[in-house]
This record gives structure tokens, sequence and C-alpha cells, in this order.
């Protein structure tokens, strides 16, 4: 063999040279890091999801618990309204089984009142061993203990078991005690509740909280006689010091109060619905330069599962793009850094000086009886705020192009008469809103915005 | 030459008239809106008396060439001969005019129109007769439709791609009665010039007929030399208008639309486009002559009119009516479509002055109703307006910003406003129906009405006197309102609103 190394040649071995140094990088680091390379073009792991334990029952709790309030939905055959895609939905059970989920969380009121019939077919394909399923007390109309009873004991039947895992008072929290004491305590229908659970019906009893400082501490300070055995709360990094006080409380209030009381707590709206991912390409951008492989949705993820009495952190994943990379995000969790955390705390800052409007599409406003489609107006107007369409003064350079982003856009994810512009201000939809947003206001206000494009005023 | 000059011109005419009436966005009418405006009959009515004078001056010169270029609906008998002559090459032979129909409509049409001036009404005939007004309906019913649905499609498409180029729109039929009359215009015309070329253009057509007269007298026209012709045919059988009558050598002048397809066909040069000054061409002697052959001809038209009508007949009885259905969404109200209130005086829009001026000059061309952005304006089935454009709210009110129907119309009917001046032009007033509105029937509160008056017409005062405290109702200041519409839109009772828009006679200044 030749001793001269032709260019070839020597090309090969520096290729297989820089091959190996890079193999050498990759066994140097951490399974943590390596964790986090994982992206889109990854398989998804399987039996690597991170578990916590209930204290009390020893349940072990996937970190990632599945909402069963944005299940996918088709029209109806029939030609009126929609219904759940019940094919995609158990597909998505089955998948978030396989790889490791096994937290169900759905409420009777979810989905148009589908969502557990929907959870329950889905989930009797598998062994009641297999999965934990919660559902929730949603008497917000109709307070009297007869329907409350009804709603609880239909529970069961549409979900088709004979014990529910976790059960919640749905929503406590609005109007400082007044509700709770309407709700649960005059009409005596906690003491029902607290029965079932000795009767091993309800496996663990708690609450969700959406409202004000003064409801939450009535909640809380029902422990010494209820024994909570978890409750939500809204867990983000921006509701961690951000909430919209006065009507909302900062959510490190909140789990700190829980944690004092080892109250499990379990995590909602760690995505604000959507918001936290469908960010502007500003923050987006100093969201990748940290983590170029990680999902934007990743960081909120991580941010809801770092604290140690997180019990499940529940998203209402709609598609299974969104279930795969919530599980890589979770198989194993990285917990964030106090470094990230304050990276974190600096991006909420960049976030909330956007002017969107809190809404996480949860739906419970609907439906408008006047027909508006809240959700949909609230979520164009967002969507516009993030890509920086919202221009008013027809001499900016960008009027032109933004103006007719911000119209055309509009009329096609809303129908004309589902637009602001149909709202009349009844206000009925307002008590129902958990992020307590002004909607009739906040629809005028965007009304007026889009009469000032379409007659292009400054 | 003079084919291929005539082509050059008349089919980017043709294709930016039909363009007129399909584009939505408004966006050629900036320029091009001017081809509406010298047209014949909506000329005359506006009173231009430059372009009639112009097109009076042009006949006189090279002939009917209006007919052959500008005239949308005589281009689009072209079309259609054009496909047909695919089938048969020389499908036309020489006929006499049937002048006893060609006088008998006109002399209908002048009675009718002359009536309409005097007594302010439309007697539907003089809309029914114009050509360019046929042709509108014609593309704004038959064809905007299939535009429409095509920029549905490319809508369809951008949205996959986040593109905000295009845009969907509602396609709806605006009034039964004028897709009725479009697909019946359609099927006589097209029938016609399929097996005779321009019949209709020399039958029916009162401008044709007008236009006739002058044409006769023309400085230029098509002219056989007697010496050269040996009676080939070539001429007579290219001749879509039927009036070369290669026998005598002679053309009839009146019928002749300068097209061109003969002079090019001729082997010995032996017929030509020529300068002939003022000499009269004699063929009205020829129908004195052959009073027989036209007699047998006009029945033997008779029978073929007949016959249209009956095949007219079976496919409108074919023709399943498509009627846009709104989409219902899951968890989300239902939304009843809103009814056309009886209104006791007809809206026009702002421009068109009054309900007079607006029946006397329109022609129900159609082309307002085409490019009304906010889908306000539909044709009337009235019969003193029948086709004519009305405002009704069930759609979209009249919006502030737009004077586009002003824009567009060439007829005058609806006159030239600016923007500023048309949110101060009265053309109806809101009335309060108490028995709808949800605020008394349903006890919500509301006031969506005066919310979005731009007029600032509405008041919302207590619905019982003297208790501010009570739910309140909405009360019309009539001398603020304008008719716009904006309340009757947004209020929620359906499917009759609790406020409604009554037209006013005459439009004013508040």
């Amino acid at each position: 063999m030749s001793k001269n190394i032709t260019r070839r040649d020597f090309l090969k071995i520096a290729g297989i040279t820089t091959a190996t140094a890079t193999a050498g990088i990759y066994g140097c680091t951490s399974k943590a890091e390596k964790a986090l390379e994982l992206n889109a073009s990854t398989p998804v792991p399987k039996g690597k999801m991170t578990y916590r334990t209930q204290p009390k029952s020893k349940d072990k709790v996937s970190l990632l618990g599945y909402g069963c309030m944005r299940f996918p939905t088709v029209p109806n055959p029939d030609g009126e309204g929609e219904l759940v895609d019940q094919d995609v939905v158990n597909e998505l059970v089955d998948y978030a089984i396989e790889h490791g989920v096994n937290f169900f969380d759905t409420a009777p009121v979810y989905v148009q009142g589908f969502s557990e019939t929907a959870t329950g077919i889905a989930l009797k394909r598998h062994p009641r061993e297999k999965f934990f399923v919660s559902t929730k007390m949603s008497n917000f109309r109709d307070f009297s203990y007869e329907s409350s009873v009804k709603m609880y004991k239909q529970s069961f039947k549409s979900l088709q078991v004979d014990y529910i895992d976790y059960y919640f008072l749905h929503s406590l929290g609005k109007t400082g005690d007044t509700e709770f004491r309407e709700r649960f305590i005059d009409n005596g229908v906690l003491d029902f509740l607290l029965k079932e659970r000795e009767a091993g019906r309800i496996r663990h009893l708690g609450f969700s909280f959406h409202g004000t400082q003064e409801g939450f501490d009535f909640a809380v300070a029902q422990h010494e006689k209820v024994h909570w055995d978890f409750a939500m709360i809204q867990l983000n990094y921006v509701d961690w010091k951000h909430a919209t006080a006065p009507r909302n409380v900062n959510a490190d209030y909140l789990y700190a109060e829980l944690e004092k009381r080892q109250i499990p707590t379990i995590v909602m709206e760690p995505l604000l619905g959507g918001r936290l991912s469908n960010l502007s390409n500003y923050v987006v951008s100093r969201l990748k330069q940290r983590n170029p492989e990680g999902s934007v949705a990743s960081w909120a993820f991580r941010f809801a599962g770092s604290p140690a009495n997180v019990l499940t952190v529940l998203s209402g994943m709609t598609y299974m793009e969104h279930l795969q990379d919530n599980i890589r995000t979770y198989s194993p969790l990285v917990p964030l850094s106090d470094d990230d955390k304050e990276f974190l705390e600096e991006t909420a800052k960049v976030i909330i000086s956007y002017p969107t409007i809190d809404c996480t599409d949860c739906k419970y406003c609907m439906p408008c009886p006047y027909g508006i489609d809240i959700p949909a107006v609230l979520l164009h107007y967002n969507k516009c705020v993030n890509e920086g369409h919202i221009i008013d003064n027809p001499a900016n350079e960008e009027y032109k192009k933004s103006r007719r982003a911000f119209l055309v856009g509009y009329d096609r994810s809303v129908p004309k008469l589902r637009q602001a512009k149909m709202c009349i201000g009844c206000d009925i939809c307002v008590p129902t809103c958990p992020q307590s947003i002004d909607i009739p206001k906040e629809l005028f206000r965007i009304d007026r915005f889009v009469e000032h494009l379409k007659q292009e005023k400054s | 030459m003079l084919r291929k000059i005539r082509l050059l011109t008349a089919i980017p005419v043709f294709v930016i008239i039909t363009l007129l009436f399909l584009d939505f966005t408004g966006t050629l009418h900036k320029w091009f809106h001017f081809l509406a405006h010298i047209q014949f009959i909506p000329a005359l009515l506006a009173l231009n008396v430059g372009i009639v004078l112009f097109l009076i001056v042009l006949t006189w010169v090279f002939g009917r060439i209006y007919c052959s270029v500008i005239c949308p609906l005589g281009v689009f008998q072209d079309i259609i001969a054009r496909i047909s002559r695919l089938r048969k090459k020389l499908p036309y032979s020489y006929s006499p005019a049937l002048s006893w129909l060609r006088y008998g409509v006109l002399a209908v049409f002048l009675v009718a129109f002359v009536a309409g001036l005097i007594a302010g009404v439309s007697y539907f005939l003089v809309p029914l007769l114009d050509p360019y007004s046929a042709y509108g309906r014609i593309a704004s019913n038959l064809f905007a439709p299939i535009w429409l649905w095509g920029n549905n499609l490319l809508a369809a498409w951008a949205e996959r791609v986040d593109s905000y180029a295009f845009y969907r729109v509602d396609i709806w039929i605006k009034s039964t009665l004028v897709f009725v009359t479009a697909v019946v215009t359609f099927v006589i015309v097209a029938v016609l010039a399929w097996r005779n070329g321009r019949t209709y253009c020399n039958t029916i057509c009162p401008v044709g007929t007008i236009l006739g007269f002058i044409s006769r007298f023309s400085l230029f026209r098509i002219k056989i030399d007697a010496d050269k012709c040996n009676h080939c045919t070539l001429c007579a059988r290219n001749c879509k208008s039927s009036c070369i009558n290669y026998l005598e050598y002679e053309v009839d002048n009146s019928r002749c639309v300068a097209c061109g397809n003969c002079v090019g066909k001729c082997k010995r040069d032996a017929i030509g486009y020529k300068f002939v000054g003022m000499r009269i061409t004699q063929i009205s002697t020829n129908i004195e002559k052959n009073p027989r052959e036209s007699v047998q001809s006009a029945s033997s038209a008779c029978n073929e009119s007949r016959r249209n009508f009956l095949a007219v007949g079976a496919l409108l009885a074919s023709t399943a009516v498509l009627k846009a259905q709104e989409k219902a969404d899951g968890g989300l109200a239902v939304i009843v479509d809103k009814k056309i209130p009886k209104r006791n005086t007809p809206i026009v829009p702002p421009g068109a002055a009054g309900l007079r001026n607006m029946t006397q000059q329109c022609t129900a061309c159609q082309l307002c109703v085409s490019v009304c952005p906010n889908q306000v304006l539909i044709p009337s089935s009235n019969l003193s307006s029948l086709m004519q454009p009305e405002l009704s709210y069930e759609k979209g009110f009249c919006r502030p910003e737009c004077v586009k129907c002003a824009e567009v119309c060439p007829t005058g009917a609806i006159k030239h406003i600016a923007k500023e001046e048309k949110s101060s032009i009265q053309i109806g007033q809101a009335v309060w129906i108490k028995q709808n509105c949800i605020v008394l029937t349903d006890k919500v509160k509301c006031g969506n009405c005066a919310r979005h008056c731009p007029a600032e017409a509405i008041l919302m005062i207590p619905s019982e006197a003297g208790n501010d405290n009570s739910l309140q109702i909405p009360a019309v200041n009539t001398e603020k309102c304008i008719g716009c519409g904006a309340c009757e839109y947004v209020c929620p009772s359906r499917p009759f609103s609790a406020i409604y828009v009554e037209g006013v006679e005459r439009h004013k200044v508040v």
C-alpha cells in the first residue's frame, strides 16, 4: 500500500475522526442534557415517563396528565353542530397509555358535555388498574342537592367505572367564600362527597381553583376538616408572578400555600391554552436560543413539572404532535435550574408586555346565546398581537399589510354573524370566564378596532 | 386588416367589461369604469351629451363599430357564433331585414323610454332591451358565480399557506327573478347567435336599430365592386349579419357591423371597406321587391323563437336553484337567517337622490349590485322598479367609507358622491319595532343598535319612564338618522330585526 495519502483518503480519515470526536462529546453529556435534545425527529421514548407519588394512596401518577377538555371534534353527520371524533380520541388515549400516561381528567361540562362519555369509551378498552380517572362536580347553575348528586351519579355511568380516582369540586374561589358555601356546604353536597370517599367510590377528593385570594384561602382553610387529597391550580411561568391581579392570584402564592399543608398540586393551564406555545417570533427566538432543539411548549411543561409537590400536569391535547412533544418533555423530566427559572421569569415579563387577552380557549363562555364565537374572536386578536398586526396608524409602513392580515384573517377565523360586532353586551358570559376576562368590554374594543381599520381612520 | 383591428380592440374591451362584473374587490373599476360609461343607453340616460354625440359621429364615420367593439352583448354573440363556426365553416347566407320586427321593437322601446322619463316608472322594457344591461345581468348572474367559486378555491389554498392574497366571498342568488331573466336572455341570445350570427342585434336590439339608421349613411362602408365580383358567395356566407346581397352587389349597411370578416375572404378583392362619402345605398327597395320572401322568413323566425321559448322553459325546469346555507359550528348557538322586512318605501343608495331618479335612470345592468362589497344591494322585485337595485340589510349594512356603487354607475342613476358626503345623506329612517326588541321580550341589556350607529342617531332611554335603573330601549332621532342600516344589521332579534330602515322618497342632507 502506498504511503502517500491521497486527498480522498485524507478527507475520509478526517471525517471519521470528527465523527468519533462528536460521539465522544455526546458520551460525556449527561442523560438530562440528552433529553433536552429530543425533537420531532427522535423517536418518542417509552417507559421513561417521570412519575410522582400521591402520599396517601401511594398512587404513581404520570407527570403528564391527559386533559379531556380539548378533545378533537368533527362536524355532526346530521348537520347540526359538532361531535367528538371518537376514533381519534381512542388513538390518542391508546398512545398516551402506551407511553406511560396514566392520569385522565374530565368533567361533565367539557366538550359540550361529550367529554365524560368519550373518555369512558376510550378508557373502557384498557384494564381499570392501568389508569386513574378524574372528574368534577360542575354544579354551576343549579346548586340543589338533588341535581348535584344526580350529576355525580351520572359521571359513573358516562365514564363506565364503579369508582372515581380523583374527584374535584369544580372551579372554586370566584366570589370569595359565598360560592363555596352555596354550592357545597349549605346544601350538604360536601358531606355527601365525604361519605362517598369513605365508601371508596371516591378515592381522592380535591378542588380546582379559579379566582381571588380570598376564595382560595377559604377553600384551603377547609383542609382541617375535609383533608383535601389534592388541589388544582393554574400554574405556568407567566402566572407564577404575573397573574392578572386582583381577579387572579399569582401561582407562587397558591403553590406555597398548598405545599405548606402538603396538599399535592395538580397543574392546569401549564401552557395557557396554547398561548405559551403560540408566542411572538421575538419570544420564540429568545427561547430557541437557549435550547435550539427543544420545543417552545417544552419550556412551559418543564416549568410546571419542576416543583416537587406537583402531582401531575394536565394538558388538553388535541393533536398527536402535542401529545408526543409533551411525552418527550416528561420522559424523563429535566427539572429547570435556577438560571432557567430566572430566564423564564424574564421571558414572562416580555410576554406580558404584549397586549394579548388572557383567553385560554377553554370555551366555558360558550355557547353565547347570541351566536358569538367568543374564543375565536379573542384568539384571532391575540394571534394578530403576536404577529405585530395591530397597527391603526395609516401612516405606518406596515399598515396596509397588517390591516389586510387582520381583516381577511378575521373573516376566515370567525363567520361574520359570529364576530364581535354582534355582541349585544348582555353580560351573560362574564361570570363564566375562569380568567375573569370582561368579555363584552374586550369584544367592543376589538370591534372598534375593526371599524377603525375598515374606515382607515387613524 | 379591419378584422384584425376589430379583434385587437374588441377582445380586451369585452374581457374588461366582463371583469367589471366579476371583480368584487373593485380594483379594476378605478381605471376601467369608463367602459360602462360609454355604453349607448346608459350614456343617453345619464344625459352624457358628449358620449352620445361621440358614438353618433363614430357610427356616421365608420359604421356600426360600436356593435362590434364596445357593446359586450355584441361581442358575446360573436364569440358564440365563432364557436358555432368550428362546426360548420360557412353557415350564413343573405336574408332581407325583418324590418317590421326591428321597428316594432324600437317603437315599443321608445314609448317605454319616454313614458319612463315622464312618469318616473321603469316599465321593465328599457332595462330588458338595453344590450349592455342584458349582458351585465348575464355576467353578474351566470359568469360571476363561476369566477367566485374559482376565487374561493384560491382562498382555500391561500388559507392553507397562510397567505392573505385571497379571501372567501359569499356566493348567493340575489334575486331569483333577475337570475331567471339572465338565463332566458342568455339562452335566447346564444341560440340566435349560434344559428345565425347577429340576428339578435339586427332584429331585436333597439341600439342596433338606432345605430342602423346612422350607419346607412356612414362615410366608410363595406362595398362590392361589381366588375370584379363573380358571385362566388364567399362573402355572403361569411357574413354573420346576413347583410350582403351579392346578387345585387349590395350591402345592407343598417345591419352591417363592420366586422371585416368578408373583406379578407374575397379571392378577387371585389369587396372592401371603403370611403364612399354621402351616397345612399338602395337596399330598402329590395324589401319591397320581395315581399313574399320577407314574410316567409318572418314566420320562420316566429317558429324559431317559439322553439327557443320551449327550450328555455325546459332548461329552467331542470335548473336547481342553489341557496347558500350557513354552516353551523359545534358549541355555537344556531343563528336564524334574517328575513327581509316589508318596507313601505324601498331604500336606494346614497347618490341616487331619490326613488324617482333611480327608476327613471337605471337600466338594471347589475354593475352596482356586483361591486357592492357589503352585500346590501339586491335587485328589486317591485313591479315599478323591477331588477333595479335597492338596499337590504340582512347580510351587511351600507358602510360609511364605501361609495363603490356611485363610482361605477354608468347611467347617472347613482350619482358620484364623496365619502365625506355620504355619511350626511339620509336615504332612510330607522323604525323601532317594540314587540321584537329583546330588551323587552328577553329582559336583557342590549343597545347594540345605538353602539353601532355612525350618526349617533339612536339614544338609549329607560324602558320605564323616569326609572334610570330600568333596562334601556333604543329611541331613534329621525333628524339625525341616515338609514345606513347598521342598527338593523346588528340587531340580535331574528328573523326580523327590532329596528329596521324605511326608505325616504327623496334623499336629504342631515
